[in-house]
């Protein structure tokens, strides 16, 4: 059952749903000075205050999600094991430990490096490739 | 043998996601739009970035109020725990001592917090509170609403009676569903009072002692109304905990976009803290 299953479809579909949404969302920006304004509101005068970058932000945690959910259609049971924390984990518990980390790799860079969070970016990528490798 | 799939019982927790949805995920979201925006009201927001997060992070303000608090966590977690178990070692295990216990634990985790704040408010007074009036003759400089010191331990007391019960109630529970032939063994093993507490009480009650010591910690670390109703977050700012922080900011200050920094990173560590200790709960299970 677990080899056989055709994982390709669901991650395309996934993937496709996820760019279209967000060119979706960027096409509700405003123009400022002939080009898109993607610091604009998103919606003007929604309580919600939503902005592209932060709306991506989620979109991007959901768009995880939903990854992992096709990860577990292709290969069910969540591949638990004994990382170099000593204690099992899960596909679920890594992705949770890499976003909780990044989150604070993020602050860690704000608050002792400065503004710019392109490295603090990388370098949370690079540990969330540590984290699924080895925890 | 293949795993049976049920893919219908998804539905079953459709309700809860809703729920969820709207209690926890949609003001989550919008705490994190308002922390990278400016306002100035009327629902117009301006794109700051990481702005606030800088500012709350280089701020001498959080960091103040973020130490208090782990103080005052570390300050319950010693008092509250060893007392707790104390007290627990110590209740009858039979006969009607039981239910005038358990009932006499249970009555101040009834009250309500603000109601708590309030008792404490009026009995720590030095004009007309019990408390305060009686060190006051007994020559005792006591005043929490001018001494600093004072308002902590006030502060301090006040969440100690509160909150020792559930520790108390927890750690019984644990000692209670020991069966007898422990203590029976360790008798005829001559074992002391300190090794049947060391060796049989304190292993079995871990598991009880550890949801205690994260409900404790996760409840003294979020602290808001006790000290908000007896001390306002004074005097000056010496019992100004996060959350009252927070509230000041957010409410008081109408400063949405750095109470909204703020709050972030107040739950993530709370976050972080959880997860700490819930892997702690669970792998301690998955050894035994």
């Amino acid at each position: 059952m677990t080899a056989t299953r055709r994982w390709q479809i669901p991650l395309v579909v996934v993937l496709v749903l996820y760019g279209v949404v967000a060119w979706l969302l960027a096409m509700q920006l405003p123009l400022k000075d002939g080009e898109i304004d993607w610091f604009a509101s998103l919606f003007p005068g929604g309580w919600m205050a939503w902005s592209f970058p932060s709306a991506l932000f989620f979109l991007t945690i959901l768009l995880l999600l939903l990854l992992m959910a096709v990860w577990e259609f292709a290969s069910p049971g969540g591949n638990p094991r004994v990382g170099v924390l000593r204690f099992e984990t899960t596909r679920g518990d890594r992705l949770f430990v890499s976003l909780l980390g990044s989150a604070f790799i993020h602050l860690a860079w704000l608050g002792l490096v400065g503004p710019s969070l392109w490295w603090a970016l990388a370098l949370s990528v690079v540990y969330a490739i540590g984290v699924f490798r080895y925890v | 043998m293949e795993k049976t799939w049920n893919n219908k019982a998804w539905f079953m927790v459709l309700p809860v996601l809703i729920l969820v949805a709207f209690s926890a995920l949609i003001p989550l979201m919008t705490v994190v739009n308002y922390s990278v925006q400016d306002t100035f009201g009327n629902n117009v927001f301006f794109w700051v970035g990481s702005e606030w997060f800088e500012e709350m992070l280089t701020s001498d303000r959080f960091w103040e109020a973020m130490g208090r608090n782990l103080i005052f966590s570390a300050i319950i977690l010693a008092i509250e725990i060893p007392l707790g178990i104390f007290i627990a070692l110590n209740m009858p295990k039979s006969g009607w001592g039981v239910p005038v216990c358990l009932v006499l634990m249970a009555l101040p985790l009834l009250i309500p917090w603000n109601v708590v704040g309030t008792i404490w408010q009026v009995f720590g007074r030095v004009d007309i509170g019990l408390l305060g009036y009686t060190l006051r003759q007994l020559g005792i400089d006591y005043n929490y609403v001018n001494d600093p010191f004072d308002a902590w331990v006030t502060v301090i007391v006040m969440d100690v009676w509160h909150w020792t019960s559930l520790v108390v109630l927890l750690c019984y529970a644990g000692l209670v569903s020991i069966p007898d032939a422990y203590y029976q063994a360790a008798k005829i093993d001559g074992a002391s009072r300190w090794a049947i507490f060391r060796y049989i009480q304190l292993p079995k009650m871990n598991r009880v002692l550890l949801i205690a010591v994260l409900l404790r910690f996760m409840d003294s670390f979020m602290i808001y109304t006790e000290p908000f109703v007896v001390t306002g977050g004074g005097p000056g700012n010496s019992t100004t905990f996060l959350s009252i922080d927070l509230v000041k900011m957010a409410i008081g200050q109408f400063d949405l976009g750095p109470a909204a920094a703020m709050s972030i990173i107040y739950f993530l560590i709370v976050l972080l803290f959880s997860w700490v200790f819930y892997t702690v709960m669970t792998n301690y299970d998955a050894e035994k």
